[in-house]
């Protein structure tokens, strides 16, 4: 096998795993931040609203957590792996 | 109308969030790809710019002692410089990568100023911990965009430079106002939330 074509292997591989780990960042995010809303419910005050104020329903950080995993995957993410699967 | 403290920081632990997973994916699949999109290449060196321009209202509205407002201060300078450096690289304004020892100075000045304007030891309570740890981080977590620096390819540097981002913001989501940290409270702390 020439030295060239074990290169260009060697590159496809990589960008092989590098596109799996892309891919799975955001929802291994989201799925971290759905864990930590099931492990910590009365952190994810929507669950029980009452009496509490407008920062206490506004910033929820499992909930913050899933969305910066779905709007990475879905806005970030998906454009990256198009590029990477263009360059192969 | 102001938010509680904590509620501050975990609002920028969702943005040291999204810059972390940014800095990762542009790490793992290189520049060239990450760039080829022009919204793209502005996105994390805008996002650095746009953390440090909302440290402004954190100085403003959190003025309960001189030290914390030089604090905020210190930190909202060093993250725009930090990341209009970024942001003139990539537009092309700039072109040495020495510029880059802005994100050093960067984590470098956060790293001290955590650790200065905490006046309270490790285990007085949570929020006393997380900023020992936060500013240990920044500080040491400062090789990273030196490195960067000297080996701007290097996948393992990317991988560190980026993780430093998510270790601040797990810290960041840990923190309260008052809280017991590994079972211990100072009984000057105040009375604890839930």
């Amino acid at each position: 096998m020439s030295a060239e074509l074990v290169t260009e292997l060697e590159t496809r591989t990589r960008r092989t795993a590098a596109a799996r780990v892309v891919s799975g960042l955001g929802p291994l995010t989201a799925f971290a931040g759905l864990v930590w809303a099931i492990v910590q419910p009365y952190r994810v005050t929507l669950l029980h609203p009452g009496g509490q104020g407008f920062w206490w329903l506004f910033v929820e950080p499992p909930l913050l957590v899933i969305a910066v995993g779905l709007f990475f995957h879905f806005v970030v993410a998906h454009g990256v792996l198009e590029d990477l699967e263009g360059e192969t | 109308m102001t938010p509680p403290s904590e509620h501050v920081h975990w609002l920028f632990a969702t943005g040291f969030l999204l810059l972390g997973l940014c800095l990762l994916a542009e790490g793992l699949v290189g520049t060239e790809v990450w760039q080829r999109r022009a919204w793209r290449a502005y996105l994390w060196p805008g996002l650095a710019f746009g953390l440090g321009l909302l440290l402004w209202p954190v100085m403003v509205f959190f003025t309960n002692s001189t030290l914390h407002m030089v604090a905020h201060g210190a930190w909202a300078e060093v993250f725009m410089l930090a990341g209009a450096i970024e942001l003139a690289l990539v537009r092309g304004k700039l072109h040495s990568r020495w510029w880059r020892l802005g994100m050093t100075a960067a984590f470098l000045v956060s790293g001290a100023a955590f650790l200065i304007h905490e006046q309270n030891a490790w285990f007085f309570q949570r929020s006393s911990f997380l900023h020992h740890v936060l500013g240990w981080t920044l500080v040491a977590g400062a090789v990273f965009p030196l490195v960067r620096c000297v080996r701007p390819r290097s996948h393992t540097v990317a991988a560190g430079f980026a993780l430093t981002f998510v270790v601040i913001s797990v810290a960041l989501y840990c923190d309260r106002d008052v809280s017991p940290i590994f079972g211990h409270l100072s009984p000057l702390a105040g009375t604890p939330h839930r």
